[in-house]
């Protein structure tokens, strides 16, 4: 049997890809987050974070491509399946009723495609940088001189128009929303659910989405409120004192050398 | 009691249907749902009418002919029961029923309230056997079987092919019926030998028929007769992932 008739022609194997595209999705918004919560720390931490990823180079864009290819096997399958679906029932009933699928179940698609919607706009937000002019991306240096994009300060800047904050915070609820239905489903897609252990399993995924939307919303939250302050002395507007040990030689003037030489360099 | 029907009534499978008020009158609130339309077609008929097609056999819950979505649910608004147990006393008096056929593009409406669920022969023909000897059965207990087995494969077994879980699919998918087909033979050693070719041809069976695919919302269950567990689709998923992986690598005759 052809493998690849089984997992994107069959009725089971294009669940059951839905299901794996879906984890290896899942798998990168935690470890996303992960990397997101480290503006709780340090800025160096984040930022020098930031700087290792962007140094991976062809790396990098192995993930980036294989991450968009898991993506697009997994809408391009959901709009096959919607389609399929459609099709197996041409006049619908006068009054049908729900029994019980829930409303996370009923709304896959709906909060599916808002959270397409968001991811446009998140990378072009801040993988591109085009939304905003040069001001919302500025650079500073680490502490041993590296001149390194400021995330730490780009990601603040982002949330304080409140607009945006809330886009934010209502895509990160529809996709844990998502993932109530879409983490419990996929366990049932590869056979792994059973009435055993099927009300164990949806307690963890709900706590897992509860916990993953908190961790977004913390950072926004905190942005927004100013509980995570920019510590970029060019971007705050404040110049250090010079014998501060935290910062080093990260002053105003620091940084802006290596502006310079970085534009120098280019030109 | 008195209730007012509003029923679809279509002449063939080739004409347009529509749905048609009727009062039914006179009803014993102990009368099934299947009683109390033979006294609305005996109505019918006195007045020279076409009577109301709807399909049954055995009228004890057992056969999986009768069908009918009514107010919006198959077999109507009882938990675990078929039309034909469904009784008057769940309506109230001066209610109005809306009484559909399943719907679902495999089971093509034959006349009223009567689909045709031929598609449901063809699954069973791709893989709803086992392969024995012929003759006179073996010992009991020759072939040893847990309890939990044998219990589990008896909730499987309770499916009577109604399609009430495509019915209530909002994608019109079978997986529910195949699952309990296919699961209640691979759960049986009687049933090893054609394990993995019987969920492959199945489930292929189920696909060309036109039915739609699992979203894991479990209506079907919710409106199962026999209320059969959504634990058999997910065995079934199992049993169809692992089948098709072996089937990779398995070696062939010539």
């Amino acid at each position: 049997m052809n493998i690849l008739h089984v997992l994107f022609k069959s009725s089971i194997g294009k669940k059951i890809t839905m299901a794996v595209t879906g984890f290896i999705l899942f798998g990168f918004v935690i470890g996303h987050l992960s990397g997101n919560l480290q503006i709780f720390a340090h800025p160096d931490k984040i930022n020098a974070y930031a700087h290792f990823l962007e140094a991976l180079g062809p790396g990098l864009w192995l993930i980036r491509l294989f991450l968009l290819a898991i993506l697009i096997i997994h809408v391009w399958l959901a709009a096959q399946l919607t389609l399929e679906n459609k099709a197996a029932r041409p006049q619908g009933y006068q009054n049908q009723i729900t029994l019980r699928a829930t409303l996370a179940s009923r709304y896959m698609r709906v909060t599916g495609v808002i959270v397409l919607v968001f991811i446009v706009y998140h990378l072009l937000h801040f993988t591109v940088r085009v939304t905003h002019g040069p001001e919302a991306y500025p650079n500073t240096v680490l502490i041993d001189g590296t001149p390194v994009r400021d995330v730490h300060s780009m990601i603040i800047l982002g949330f304080q128009n409140p607009l945006i904050s809330i886009f934010y915070i209502l895509a990160v609820g529809l996709l844990s929303w998502h993932l109530r239905h879409g983490l419990v489903s996929m366990f049932q897609s590869i056979g792994w659910q059973t009435r055993t252990w099927s009300k164990a399993l949806n307690k963890i995924v709900l706590a897992v989405c509860v916990l993953y939307f908190l961790g977004n919303a913390l950072i926004v939250g905190a942005a927004m409120s100013g509980q995570v302050r920019i510590q970029n002395p060019q971007v705050a507007g404040y110049v250090c004192r010079t014998d501060c040990e935290i910062c080093g030689l990260r002053n105003a003037a620091t940084i802006a050398e290596s502006d310079e030489a970085a534009s120098d360099n280019q030109s | 009691m008195k209730v007012t029907l509003r029923v679809w009534r279509q002449k063939d499978g080739n004409s347009q249907g529509k749905f048609e008020e009727y009062a039914a009158e006179g009803l014993n609130p102990n009368m099934s749902f299947l009683e109390m339309l033979d006294v609305v077609n005996e109505d019918l008929i006195e007045k020279g009418e076409e009577p109301i097609a709807f399909a049954y056999d055995c009228r004890e819950g057992i056969c999986g002919t009768c069908s009918c979505m009514i107010n919006g649910k198959p077999h109507g608004p009882e938990n675990g029961a078929t039309t034909c147990q469904t009784y008057m006393r769940s309506f109230k008096d001066g209610d109005v029923i809306v009484v559909e056929p399943f719907r679902a593009k495999a089971f093509p409406v034959q006349k009223d309230l009567v689909t045709d669920r031929a598609a449901f022969d063809s699954i069973m023909q791709a893989g709803g056997y086992i392969t024995s000897r012929a003759g006179s059965c073996q010992d009991a207990n020759a072939i040893p079987i847990s309890k939990e087995i044998a219990d589990l494969a008896m909730d499987a077994a309770a499916c009577i092919g109604c399609g009430a879980c495509v019915a209530a699919c909002k994608n019109s998918s079978a997986m529910l019926f195949v699952s309990a087909k296919a699961g209640q033979l691979n759960l049986l050693p009687q049933g090893q030998p054609e394990k993995d070719s019987r969920v492959v041809n199945m489930v292929s069976a189920m696909d060309e028929a036109g039915f739609g695919n699992c979203t894991n919302q479990y209506e079907c269950s919710a409106a199962c007769p026999k209320l059969i567990s959504e634990e058999f689709i997910s065995k079934m998923n199992r049993d169809y992932l692992s089948a098709s992986v072996k089937g990779l690598f398995s070696a062939k005759a010539l």
